[in-house]
């Protein structure tokens, strides 16, 4: 389906300027192998700066590689980089082109210059607002739309017109669990309707433990691991973190929450519990559903045992927080 | 223990051998192959060039109401203030007269479609916008153009205004103003088109500003400015600013009996310009799409 074989990507040196200092040359993809499967929900995990973005861009043709190979159901990209616009669906960190747009125009453009006709784009449109609950919004324009909204209306505009591989680059960044949710059942629809393959950038490790079916874990342009999220997990300690932080007092009338400050270590607002996944999953549905949501500021989720593997695996420390995002 | 490669055992199907199907008609997976060279999947159709342009024309018009009625405004009252100005040293009726409205209401085509179209695509450019572009299959050429073709169109009302006050004001005959018909899309290209090819060739957003606004300068003070009370070299400038055409064309008809075959000449050099700039500004979006 998606073949990468032996990638190499250097940025050159930059010439110090001034007030730019001079960076070296970055090889931001080293000797990447990857193989993804058809109806496969592909991740690609990492730090920033790990290499992920442009391991992207080069597989949708927007970036020429140094080296190597990337074929996509069959067609080699690197010689005929022109053919990915027409074999793949891409979801951009940037949503520049869009924001002045309103979301269903966002969403027809972007089907019309897929070589939909207007009838066919139009239809797709009310589809995808239908489904990713953006009816709403339809009439907005994206930039007043607060961020995960804008991201939801540009993953509508990623899924407008069918293509056999999605390529969404961090597709959840800012939403809320509502949101989310909607992403990946449009996602897994696709996926079970047409057999769509989706390969996807993301931060998020406990998002990447309940979407993916393989992870690719990326640092300093090589690929350092590459297994499901069990085998992955089968190599990291299996408790999670969770850090809640009230917005007053922590509403203890409510049993879920009164259950949960056995476990929890306070400081003020801010609580910590270290828990099993799962019943770190079900603390956060119990805060954030219900009306415990009302009373809560903030929260996160971390694996920290992660860390642990990165460091095993030969990963940076010092920026393994970009690996651990909300 | 030993390996024995697949191909070496009796019986089993070699690499790349048709496999035979128990059913016949459901095809494997691609992936299930053991072979790795599978037919190439067939390619979606690629958007053609006039409806994706018109898809990308509506989609930049509709920003206007986001995003430019302000700097219309800003536009419009920057040439009548500038018409007013004028109106102090120059005599109505004269042929300055007719420079300054026919140099004032072309400055705001240069406003929008220069300036604000070289700060559009610089910093579409810059944020990584164009991705969203250059990652549908759509001609170049469709992007660049209807974006021209919308900043050309925004600048319609802004410089029909500054036409009829400047008219208005000079004392200068209105019956030929329909040249405006013609002025404004062909100079709207040309400046659009340079415009376009100027963000998209500054390697840096806020360079792809300044040349914007150096452009709009230009077309200020080598537009409005009377042409016979320039220094030669200012004026030879003034011969290469694509918008200087428009300007003449738009003058020339102001004229109780305009001469035509002149104002065609104008026009005719407007849309020639126009016809090189888009050209290069297309050029230089497949330089920046493609990294």
């Amino acid at each position: 389906m998606c073949t990468v074989r032996g990638l190499v990507k250097t940025y050159p040196a930059a010439r110090g300027r001034r007030g730019a200092p001079a960076t070296p040359a970055v090889r931001a993809s080293d000797g990447i192998d990857l193989d993804v499967s058809r109806g496969e929900v592909f991740g690609l995990l990492g730090p920033n700066g790990a290499g992920k973005s442009t391991l992207v861009r080069q597989l949708t043709g927007l970036l020429r590689p140094d080296q190597g190979q990337v074929r996509v159901l069959g067609h080699d990209l690197v010689r005929h980089p022109e053919r990915a616009s027409r074999l793949l669906g891409y979801l951009g960190q940037d949503s520049t082109a869009l924001d002045e747009l309103t979301v269903a125009l966002a969403a027809e453009t972007t089907a019309r210059l897929r070589g939909l006709d207007v009838r066919a784009a139009r239809a797709e449109r009310d589809a995808v607002i239908e489904e990713l609950g953006l009816g709403g919004l339809a009439g907005r324009p994206l930039k007043k739309l607060s961020g995960g909204q804008r991201r939801l209306a540009c993953v509508a505009a990623a899924l407008v017109g069918e293509r056999p591989l999605l390529v969404l680059d961090e597709p959840t960044t800012g939403m809320d669990p509502v949101a989310r949710r909607a992403v990946w059942a449009a996602v897994d629809r696709r996926r079970a309707e047409r057999g769509v393959t989706v390969l996807l950038v993301t931060h998020n490790v406990i998002e990447a433990e309940t979407v993916l079916d393989r992870v690719a874990v990326l640092d300093r342009g090589r690929v350092i691991a590459c297994d499901t999220p069990a085998g992955l997990k089968a190599m990291v300690a299996d408790e999670v973190r969770v850090e809640l932080v009230w917005r007053a007092e922590a509403p203890l009338h409510i049993p879920g929450v009164a259950a949960l400050r056995d476990a929890a270590h306070a400081s003020g607002r801010r609580w910590t519990l270290r828990l099993p996944p799962d019943a770190a999953r079900a603390a956060i549905a119990t805060v954030t559903g219900g009306p415990a949501f009302a009373a809560l500021d903030d929260f996160t989720l971390a694996t920290p045992s992660l860390e642990d593997v990165y460091v095993a695996l030969g990963g940076r420390t010092e920026s393994v927080e970009g690996l651990v995002k909300t | 223990m030993s390996v024995v490669p697949a191909q070496a055992m009796p019986g089993m199907p070699k690499a790349g051998a048709p496999v035979e199907e128990a059913g016949g008609a459901v095809p494997r997976p691609a992936d299930a192959a053991p072979a790795p060279l599978v037919a190439p999947a067939p390619l979606a159709a690629s958007a053609r060039l006039l409806p994706a342009l018109a898809a990308v024309y509506r989609a930049q018009l509709s920003r206007a109401r986001v995003a430019r009625i302000p700097l219309l405004f800003v536009a419009t009252f920057q040439s009548i203030g500038i018409m007013v100005l004028m109106r102090g040293v120059v005599d109505e009726g004269g042929s300055a007269a007719r420079s300054v409205v026919a140099g004032s209401s072309v400055l705001v085509v240069a406003f929008v479609a220069l300036n604000l179209l070289a700060q559009y695509f610089g910093q579409l450019r810059a944020s990584g916008g164009l991705d969203h572009y250059a990652t549908l299959p759509v001609p170049p050429a469709a992007v660049v153009l209807g974006a021209a073709a919308a900043y050309a169109s925004f600048t319609v009302p802004g410089t029909a205004v500054t036409a009829v006050v400047g008219s208005a004001l000079f004392q200068l005959p209105m019956g030929h103003l329909w040249v405006l018909a013609a002025v404004i899309p062909l100079s709207g290209a040309a400046l659009a088109g340079l415009g376009a090819a100027l963000g998209l060739l500054a390697p840096r957003q806020e360079l792809a500003t300044l040349l914007g606004q150096l452009g709009m300068s230009a077309a200020l003070l080598l537009g409005v400015l009377p042409a016979d009370r320039m220094p030669e070299v200012v004026s030879y400038a003034r011969d290469l600013l694509p918008s200087t055409y428009g300007v003449e064309a738009l003058a020339r008809s102001f004229d109780g009996q305009p001469d035509w075959l002149a104002v065609c000449a104008d026009l005719g050099v407007c849309a020639g310009v126009a016809v090189v700039s888009l050209a290069a500004a297309t050029w230089a979006y497949r330089r920046a799409a493609v990294r």
